[in-house]
């Protein structure tokens, strides 16, 4: 162990600042700078092996041809992916198709779990019981769901379709009109969305102080008043986390598309990432595949960054 | 024209999950008071406030405000206004916004309510601070506003619920003058709610003590003081608490005298008129130099007492004392009810004593 030094020992302050100023860089104020990046490092590496690496090998691939089969025939083609993908009726209706399903299945979603919200976010125990039921389709796979909904669709034999007869409505062909084929998907993946978003709300909800909806009842504020001026601005965190992932989530809807539809019929449920998939690993066109892959990050990073633009200065953080 | 707003409440009671938190009060609060409700945390009174204001409906008896009977009233229809303890502002409004809100709500005109608000910002000093959101503010300015935000509505009584508890000792002192002054300037009814004992005393014209859901007494400061009509009282209010100790030669009773009037003398010396003082002699155990006064913990023949004196006499005492106090300021309670029987002795006497306590 060091020995402590005594007074009679210690330089004076003058020898000191002379002795500091000597040396260029001292061994322990490298540590001091070094330290954080180290600590930082194996997240770092983490980052770039599975974030930053893929995106740039993605959008290198997608200048290139190439196919999964023979991945050495690759040949660097520019911006032709780009060019033939923009003018392919097939992916500009893929395009439509997935701004459509984002949308409304965003919209639908949210407006049904913040109405659910407001009804079940009370402390009887019926509301519990409710809850939990509306929350049980999120933990259920997509794949059961998928399973559940086809079942429930079936034009012969399908519940939806015995209801409507009971009510003496006309059968409907659910998935394989394509009319309905994208509408049938966005009830899907409203349905299974629900719970998870109702429970945020609620979470949301109960977050407000009641003593803020206390002062509005002695300040007379009526119902609608209180939903728009003070629930609704206190819940635009909430809202604003909800909508960037169920927009991200939806945006990349694959599950329901591959069990229920396979994109189809006639392309009329397809959406980007079957797509991709699609093009990569039935048609073995990689090039295709990563130029839409591309595309596909630029419409999610463009609509998230437009949503953080003009909807940020109005969320209200606590 | 001054609104009348004297609140009685008639045998309210208020029951949560088969559990009785205020039983069956009965209490007027005179039109113009400043009415303090003090008690430990529990004690039902800010369920009794909150009952005033309608928050909490009463499972029985009834409330009136004015001549009115609000039983069936909504908050927003009694014509009250109320302070939270952690102020309730809305914290996505500004401050304009957060004084108007009530006023636009009552459909006072665009016009009417900007007025109203810059005169009511003036008044609470907030004029430079209508744009800012209430994250913004420290705690004393969130206190204006929603201070503000009460007064703006000119209600006929303002209920506040420890309004002052959030904020530091020193803000809390120059609050406690301001809402003094405030309810001089306006005259209306205040009900307020705290467990500071000396807040209630500062305060409050009218106390109000209450423990587990009763009133134990009702009354003016002083007389709070000076006559506490029970032993919960007595050791409620004062700071510290009354001393209380066994009878002499009485089992059913307990006395009590408050530290400051009781005096200390050394061992060694024995107290002029014993007879017509209650004495004891021990050992001090500890003491407590708060600035200009001293309390000392003194471990008596009679069990253990606080003794209040002045600082500058601390230099006097060795370990050995004898705790004496006139008789005239010994209460006497009943050891059962609790409730004050009387003193050991008539109140004229005391100035004729040794030790010239008054």
């Amino acid at each position: 162990m060091r020995k402590a030094a005594t007074a009679h020992e210690l330089p004076d302050a003058g020898q000191v600042r002379a002795q500091a100023a000597s040396r260029p860089t001292s061994r322990p104020d490298m540590m001091t700078r070094l330290r954080p990046y180290l600590y930082l490092t194996p997240a770092m590496i983490c980052f770039i092996l599975f974030f930053f690496y893929p995106i740039g090998s993605i959008i290198y691939l997608s200048f290139q041809d190439w196919s999964l089969i023979n991945l050495e025939a690759m040949e660097w083609v520019g911006l032709q992916n780009y060019t033939e993908l923009v003018a392919d009726q097939e992916f500009q209706q893929v395009l439509t198709n997935t701004l459509v399903f984002t949308f409304a299945t965003v919209g639908i979603s949210l407006g049904i779990s913040f109405l659910l919200a407001l009804w079940l976010n009370k402390k009887a125990k019926m509301y519990g019981i409710i809850q939990a039921t509306v929350f049980s389709p999120h933990i259920i796979s997509f794949v059961s769901v998928s399973m559940l909904w086809m079942w429930l669709m079936d034009p012969q034999f399908g519940l939806l379709n015995a209801v409507l007869e009971a009510v003496g409505l006309p059968g409907y062909t659910w998935l394989t009109d394509p009319s309905s084929a994208l509408l049938s998907l966005i009830l899907v993946n409203v349905w299974k969305g629900v719970g998870y978003n109702t429970l945020i709300f609620i979470a949301g909800l109960q977050s407000i102080p009641g003593d803020i909806y206390e002062a509005a009842a002695l300040d007379r504020s009526p119902w609608w008043r209180t939903l728009t001026r003070i629930t609704i601005p206190m819940l635009s965190p909430t809202m604003f986390f909800l909508f960037i992932i169920n927009m991200i989530s939806s945006s990349h809807a694959f599950d329901t598309i591959a069990i229920m539809t396979q994109g189809g019929p006639i392309n009329s449920s397809n959406m980007l990432v079957y797509y991709i998939y699609e093009q990569g690993m039935d048609y073995y066109n990689g090039g295709f595949a990563a130029a839409a892959s591309v595309i596909l990050l630029l419409i999610v990073g463009v609509l998230t960054a437009l949503y953080f633009l003009f909807m940020s200065k109005r969320v209200h953080y606590r | 024209m001054k609104k009348m707003a004297r609140v009685v409440l008639q045998q309210i009671t208020k029951t949560f999950q088969n559990q009785k938190v205020v039983k069956g009060l009965n209490l007027v609060i005179p039109d113009g008071s400043f009415t303090v409700l003090v008690g430990p945390s529990g004690c039902g009174k800010s369920t009794t406030l909150r009952m005033i204001a309608g928050l909490e409906t009463a499972t029985d008896g009834e409330i009136f405000i004015g001549s009115q009977s609000v039983n069936a009233l909504p908050p927003g229809k009694r014509d009250v206004a109320m302070v939270f303890q952690n102020y309730a502002l809305y914290p996505t409004m500004n401050v304009y916004d957060n004084i108007a809100y009530g006023l636009r709500n009552r459909g006072t005109s665009k016009k009417d309510c900007d007025v109203l608000v810059k005169e009511i910002a003036e008044i609470v000093g907030l004029a430079d601070f209508l744009k800012r959101k209430p994250s913004q503010l420290s705690g004393g300015q969130r206190q204006r506003v929603a201070l503000a935000r009460a007064m703006v509505k000119k209600p006929k009584v303002f209920l506040m619920d420890e309004p002052l508890s959030n904020l530091d000792a020193k803000l809390r002192n120059q609050m406690r003058v301001e809402l003094t002054s405030l309810h001089k300037q306006l005259g209306s009814t205040f009900i307020y709610v705290t467990h500071d004992q000396v807040e209630a005393m500062t305060m409050g014209d009218q106390i109000v003590v209450m423990s587990d859901g009763n009133i134990m007494q009702v009354a003016a400061p002083m007389d709070l003081y000076q006559e506490p009509e029970n032993l919960f009282v007595a050791q409620f209010i004062g700071s510290p608490p009354m001393n209380i100790v066994p009878a002499e030669g009485r089992s059913d009773q307990l006395w009590g005298f408050r530290p400051e009037k009781a005096v200390l003398l050394p061992a060694s010396v024995s107290p002029v008129s014993a007879g017509e003082m209650w004495t004891a002699k021990g050992q001090i155990v500890s003491r407590e130099i708060l600035g200009s006064d001293t309390l000392f913990h003194v471990e008596t023949e009679k069990g253990r007492v606080i003794v209040k004196t002045e600082t500058e006499e601390i230099g006097q005492y060795g370990s050995n004392v004898t705790v004496t106090v006139a008789k005239p300021h010994v209460y006497i309670f009943d050891r059962v009810s609790g409730k004050k029987v009387g003193r050991l002795a008539e109140r004229g006497q005391v100035s004729a004593l040794a030790g010239g306590v008054n």
